[in-house]
């Protein structure tokens, strides 16, 4: 469908007419300067820029957009956990699959969004530069078997909190990271909450007032005239 | 008793000072103070750490989570529509302002655009939001140096903005009135007129409080050079909105990216301030009241007529794809990561908020402040709780 849709793992670009000079130029310096770290990146030309950069570049590729290219900026930095949840929506509670057979539902393979990726988490950061009103979201692989990736405090010292936040939400360690302790969640809390599989338990332990909408109206018969 | 003059008490303060900042971790005889969670400095519930050396800060770590309410999980079992009243609640004081940019970029995933109408009253009521959030802020800063006054005038005449905002959206403060597409409603029947008055007692409230608190003698004792954050350090941090224009950057979402409002259609002006020190916030702030005060007055004069709903499926489904929208909200920078794969509901939304960002600053800015100095310091940052916790 659409140039977001596909998850160009190149820098080619799907079909948009309008030519994005300042955007390429910066993904060409980037790419000229990461060399091979650079894994991924995808451009929507007058809008945005994704780049994805090798786990261990990822500090290198902070300092780069800093001082290389003024990227001073820093506006978060979070994760995404690629795993299709197995609660579903946890719209419909009472005939939940954690409720009859987990085992049985065949998990749905996880499908990385733009600028590609292989991983079930991904790391996410945005930077942006104030001057050029120009913004570029990070992306960096994190294996399953090994979740951690190198702190952006000595770069970005903002990124404190937001490291800390993602640790405790996605359980991903930051190597060089001064104090990784919980900031929203009590001291003893156990689990990542962010993570697809960690149940939202309140919709489990009740149905979802909501599932009440999508019962059919008393006079449904003629309904839908009303837009 | 003793025979210290004034200025040799002075070089062991500042000596002191300098001590602290270079060296924190020296363990001296110092005092541990636990500012809050329930403190009217923090607007709702965080606490702050302090250890203190005589009259000093020496090392300062905030605590927070106390509501943290987690909605970025929730956003994950709601449909696209129903996310807007979750985060409503995110800064409550600016609540329609905190829909616009989820609106907006779930809009940009599904490639529908509002009607000009629409969007010169969203712009309306975003701006209308940011005067009902920050006039709060120019009372409520007064009241933390000590002046009680300023902050029921703040209350008092806020109440015309709301009472405006309610008869558009029937919510005093969780409006949830924007919709992909567009807008719930029109305005109502003679809505433009008293606007127009409100906004004439909105500029006088802001003459009354320049007089009143800005020209104190004591108000710019207390905060004047207090809380200085160089434009390099905020941005790094992360800092945005009035916090980072008081540090004189020329930061301003509205006119630098204004996807989707119409911001770049009228005429207004970005303040700036270059000391950035509380003074230079609460100047800032206030300047920009003024002008969002003007800026619906202009806004009012021509809103486009026509209609105020794009045409959209009634059940939205938002294509696969990610976008993320950020916006000038009354707090700051406030923007949605809307990671979609073509669901009713989002695969994962990442909120970033201002006041998240613009206290994080604090452990540094805290270092080797007295004590008084961190309630003036905290006010001048201005964060709302909600918009720290999400």
């Amino acid at each position: 469908m659409s140039s977001a849709d596909a998850s160009a793992d190149s820098t080619e670009e799907a079909p948009v007419a309008e030519t994005d000079e300042a955007r390429e130029g910066l993904l060409a310096r980037l790419t000229d300067e990461l060399g091979d770290a650079l894994v991924g990146s995808h451009l929507v030309a007058g809008d945005d820029l994704w780049i994805r950069v090798d786990r261990d570049a990822w500090l290198e590729s902070a300092r780069l957009l800093r001082t290389g290219l003024g990227f001073t900026y820093f506006s978060f930095l979070s994760a995404i956990d690629w795993m299709p949840s197995p609660y579903g929506r946890s719209m419909d509670s009472q005939v939940d699959r954690t409720l009859e057979d987990v085992a049985s539902a065949d998990p749905e393979p996880i499908e990385q969004g733009v600028a590609g990726g292989d991983t079930r988490f991904q790391i996410l950061a945005r930077v942006n530069d104030v001057p050029g009103h120009r913004g570029i979201t990070l992306k960096a692989d994190v294996p399953d078997n090994d979740l951690s990736i190198s702190s952006w405090i000595g770069v970005y010292p903002g990124a404190n909190w937001h490291e800390r936040e993602c640790w405790e939400m996605f359980g991903i360690e930051f190597s060089g990271h001064p104090k990784l302790e919980h900031l929203y969640l009590p001291g003893a809390f156990e689990g990542h909450p962010m993570r697809k599989d960690y149940p939202l338990l309140a919709r489990h332990v009740k149905p979802w007032p909501g599932i009440v909408d999508v019962e059919a109206m008393p006079d449904d018969g003629d309904g839908e005239d009303e837009s | 008793m003793t025979d210290v003059s004034d200025r040799q008490q002075l070089s062991y303060i500042a000596a002191q000072a300098a001590d602290a900042r270079v060296n924190l971790e020296i363990e001296s005889e110092g005092m541990t103070l636990n500012l809050g969670p329930q403190h009217p400095a923090t607007h709702g519930t965080l606490r702050i750490i302090v250890r203190l050396d005589g009259e000093q800060v020496i090392k300062a770590d905030p605590v927070m989570g106390y509501m943290h309410r987690g909605y970025e999980k929730l956003t994950e079992v709601r449909s696209y529509p129903q996310v807007t009243a979750l985060v409503n609640r995110i800064d409550w004081l600016g609540s329609f302002a905190n829909e616009v940019p989820f609106i907006l970029a779930a809009e940009k995933l599904m490639e529908v655009e509002a009607p000009p109408r629409a969007q010169w009253i969203r712009t309306l009521l975003f701006e209308m939001s940011r005067i009902a959030n920050v006039v709060l802020f120019l009372g409520d800063m007064a009241v933390q140096v000590g002046a009680v006054t300023p902050v029921f005038f703040a209350f008092r005449d806020r109440e015309h903005i709301l009472n405006q905002m309610e008869a558009v959206t029937g919510g005093r403060f969780h409006p949830n009135f924007d919709r992909i597409g567009g807008l719930k409603d029109d305005l109502p029947k003679g809505w433009v007129d008293e606007t127009r008055q409100v906004m004439k007692k909105m500029r006088r409230f802001c003459d009354e409080i320049e007089t009143l608190v800005m020209g104190n003698e004591i108000f710019q004792a207390r905060t004047r050079g207090i809380g200085i954050i160089p434009a390099d350090v905020g941005l790094s941090y992360g800092l945005s909105g009035a916090n980072i224009r008081g540090s004189g950057v020329d930061h301003d979402l509205r006119r630098d990216n204004p996807c989707g409002l119409v911001h770049d259609q009228i005429d207004w002006k970005v303040w700036t301030h270059p000391d950035g020190d509380s003074f230079s916030r609460f100047w800032v702030r206030l300047q920009e009241v003024r002008e969002s005060t003007l800026m619906v007055d202009q806004l009012l004069s021509d809103i486009p007529a026509g209609p105020i709903m794009a045409k959209v499926p009634k059940i939205i489904k938002v294509p696969a794809g990610e976008a993320y929208v950020e916006t000038e909200n009354p707090l700051g920078a406030m923007g949605y990561y809307i990671v979609s794969k073509g669901d009713l509901v989002p695969f994962r939304v990442k909120i970033r908020s201002a006041s998240f960002s613009n206290v994080s600053i604090t452990p540094w800015l805290l270092q080797g402040v007295y004590v008084p100095d961190i309630i003036s310091i905290l006010g001048s940052l201005y964060f709302i709780l909600g918009d720290i916790d999400r």
